[in-house]
């Protein structure tokens, strides 16, 4: 007793496979409760031999500095930093970025708490370029009750953080949008078609037509012309949402252009290495059945 | 293959003096002498680069282990202190975190190439048992290293994983409390969990020794799947090296190259955003998934309405594995001259990536389209839950029925006699006779 033995051709199998997988993944597209697709940024770090624009990381330094830093912190990031290879001051002439003048005027800008080495009371003075950010909050408890119950979060590392990256901060900010008729607002929330969330619970209108998006409790940080840029860019919220992602992104990964160097190199050596042993495989194989 | 001839002769004074003393050098020269069946394929290549991977992970792991601070305090700032701070940190870190992934490609890979050529049958079952419990150290050990980065995947993956235990009856519990290190995920947990992973990939490597031991005294299966008669080694076999170092060299650059688009142009690829938050108790993530490489046991886990169930069923869809040798009947090792049963295993690959699919959606979330059909026992038909369940079930009985069964009514090809004859005839014509 045999069982069947027809054999199912293997493309068959992979071919129904494939268009099983197919019709999977366009599903959630579909579901409800689903922020809008991030706009790209047109960032000039994309793609693999991105860079980040020089100019772009200062003025979205100045937005932050001015804009984003009454609220939220940046814990992972310090003054020194700035003056890093390939961040916003960057300056061949000093490799040590605490050497750095324009660095250590920007720190001197900012007071931070510190300890009197002599006295051991609480004092405050000019920060240097080793210290951190400052923080504008002295703990998360103080950040959440001066922003309604929620804390703001650590700016340091999200591009990484949240899907869509640059793109998604970018679209975020300079997304709100006016919350369509039929949608309850609660108290202290804000509409804004990028954050995550599902909006169905305070939809009354049509049920398949639940908006995209969800409540924030930041109100629309950036308006048109509230910074002051110097070197002519245009001074709009849209320009200012592209230039902090950009800095954002520079925070979250301050190694990325070393780290695509470095790939180029390690590619590039690991083809040719092939290569040759490829050769040497074919030599060693010549003439040996397998 | 364990009685084959040391052909090595100690040149030196030195090498005699350590020869008679701690034949080391011999050892190692034996061990490249080694006669291999001539006609291993590239999916054989996979052992090397698994030897690479295991490497890999220790040196860039001690090196991590030098800058983390096991604190949950600290742990997610010194990660990422080793990011910017520490010289060549982003590259050390980026190759551990993907080289477990890597890990894992090259695990399962090397797996399959065990269960289609049969390399888990007589008499080759110890090294395929032992490879499973390296296979299940494996999965120990990175889910362990993915709470060291403290953040919230790290968090409610730890909470979510340790949680099953307490799913154990009776015992539950206090073995939860014991694992955790207190009533719930905090310090003491990240300790013990940094303690272990640093630990186990050297339990791992005792298993890898005791594998290639295994692997030394059996021989090597071979595509073909024919045990090698002792008269046919010189015509069948060729030595280890070089044939097989380059080649096995050609395939370890080859998976570099892979290794090296992940790490310096898309190191986050594989990873969860989630993870770049720290982790926070009273925050409960929209959605806790595990890496990619667990996901299909993760899916198991999901299809049973029971939770002790559940974790019955993850740990039995391992378990099954050990006892692979003797659930399959069919003498014959190579699933090339088995039609059925090669169909019935590409079906079960489609079903492995299915699960690890599924394992990634949530379960409620409709399959087609965004339509109900109708609610069958627990959940809609049209969902994750109902497609996860009838994979699992295709997963259990691919490996307790199709597998005893095929192998006592199936009727295979005809087997050549020798390697050689596939290798001077070409395989595929052997293939097509059927």
């Amino acid at each position: 007793m045999t069982i069947g033995m027809k054999t199912v051709s293997i493309k068959t199998i992979l071919a129904s496979a494939a268009i099983a997988l197919g019709l999977m993944s366009a599903a959630p597209a579909l579901a409800s409760g689903v922020a809008a697709t991030p706009r790209s940024g047109g960032f000039s770090f994309e793609g693999p031999f991105g860079t980040y624009d020089q100019g772009q990381l200062q003025r979205g330094y100045k937005v932050y500095h001015e804009v984003c830093a009454a609220c939220h912190s940046m814990n992972l990031m310090h003054y020194r930093n700035l003056g890093d290879r390939h961040g916003p001051f960057w300056n061949p002439k000093y490799p040590n970025p605490n050497d750095n003048p324009v660095v250590k005027a920007l720190a001197k800008e900012v007071q931070v708490g510190d300890i009197d080495s002599e006295t051991g009371e609480a004092i405050q003075r000019d920060a240097t370029p080793a210290d951190k950010f400052r923080s504008p909050y002295p703990n998360a408890t103080a950040a959440a009750a001066g922003n309604g119950g929620a804390a703001p979060p650590d700016l340091s590392v999200m591009a990484k953080a949240r899907e869509g990256g640059a793109d998604y901060i970018y679209s975020l900010l300079s997304g709100y949008k006016a919350a369509p008729a039929g949608l309850q607002i609660r108290d202290g929330q804000h509409y804004n078609p990028y954050m995550a969330g599902d909006l169905t619970p305070f939809w009354t209108g049509d049920h398949k037509r639940v908006p995209p998006g969800g409540f924030i409790a930041m109100p629309p940080p950036l308006q048109n012309g509230q910074v002051t840029y110097d070197d002519g860019s245009p001074q709009t919220v849209d320009q200012y949402a592209k230039d902090v992602a950009a800095f954002i992104a520079w925070t979250s990964e301050p190694k990325m252009v070393e780290r695509k160097q470095a790939g180029l190199g390690v590619l590039i050596y690991l083809f040719i290495f092939a290569g040759i042993t490829y050769v040497a495989y074919r030599r060693i194989w010549k003439g040996v059945a397998h | 293959m364990s009685d084959h001839e040391s052909t090595y002769v100690p040149k030196t004074g030195v090498e005699k003096w350590l020869d008679t003393r701690l034949p080391i050098i011999r050892f190692g020269a034996d061990y490249m002498s080694l006669p291999t069946p001539r006609n291993l394929n590239y999916w054989w290549t996979f052992g090397g680069i698994l030897a690479l991977c295991l490497m890999t992970q220790i040196v860039t792991g001690i090196v991590l282990a030098m800058h983390y601070t096991p604190s949950v305090d600290l742990a997610f700032a010194s990660v990422e202190r080793i990011m910017r701070d520490v010289n060549g940190g982003w590259l050390i870190r980026y190759v551990h975190a993907n080289g477990a992934s890597m890990f894992f490609i090259a695990v399962y890979l090397h797996m399959l190439r065990g269960l289609y050529y049969g390399s888990y049958k007589a008499p080759r079952e110890m090294i395929w048992i032992i490879g499973c419990v390296i296979f299940f150290l494996m999965i120990a050990t990175a889910f362990l290293g993915y709470v060291l980065p403290w953040g919230q995947m790290s968090f409610w993956g730890a909470e979510v994983i340790t949680n099953l235990i307490g799913a154990i009856p009776v015992l539950g519990e206090p073995i939860l409390i014991w694992l955790r290190g207190g009533p719930a995920i905090d310090n003491a947990t990240l300790n013990r969990f940094f303690s272990l992973h640093y630990l186990l990939p050297f339990a791992i490597l005792g298993c890898v020794v005791l594998h290639l031991w295994a692997l030394h005294a059996a021989g090597q299966n071979n595509p073909v799947g024919i045990l090698i008669p002792k008269d046919r080694e010189k015509k069948d076999m060729l030595p280890f090296h070089p044939y097989f170092t380059v080649k096995d060299g050609f395939a370890i650059i080859l998976f570099l190259i892979l290794f090296a688009i992940f790490v310096f142009y898309q190191p986050n690829a594989l990873g969860h955003a989630d993870n770049y938050i720290p982790a926070n108790p009273l925050v409960t993530p929209a959605q806790i998934v595990p890496e990619w490489y667990m996901l299909p046991f993760y899916a198991i886990l999901r299809a049973i309405p029971d939770k002790f169930g559940g974790v019955v069923a993850m740990f039995s869809a391992i378990g099954v594995l050990f006892v692979l040798p003797w659930l399959d009947t069919s003498k014959v090792r190579s699933m090339r001259y088995r039609p059925t049963m090669r169909t019935f295993f590409i079906i079960f690959l489609v079903v492995g990536f299915g699960l690890g699919w599924c394992g990634g959606q949530l379960p409620d979330a409709p399959v087609l389209g965004s339509f109900k059909t109708f609610t069958l026992v627990d959940g809609d038909l049209n969902s994750y839950l109902w497609l996860t369940r009838v994979l699992t079930a295709y997963y259990f009985i691919f490996f307790l029925i199709i597998m005893p069964l095929v192998g006592l009514k199936e009727q295979p090809l005809p087997i050549p006699a020798t390697i050689s004859e596939p290798v001077l005839t070409g395989a595929d014509a052997v293939e097509q006779k059927g």
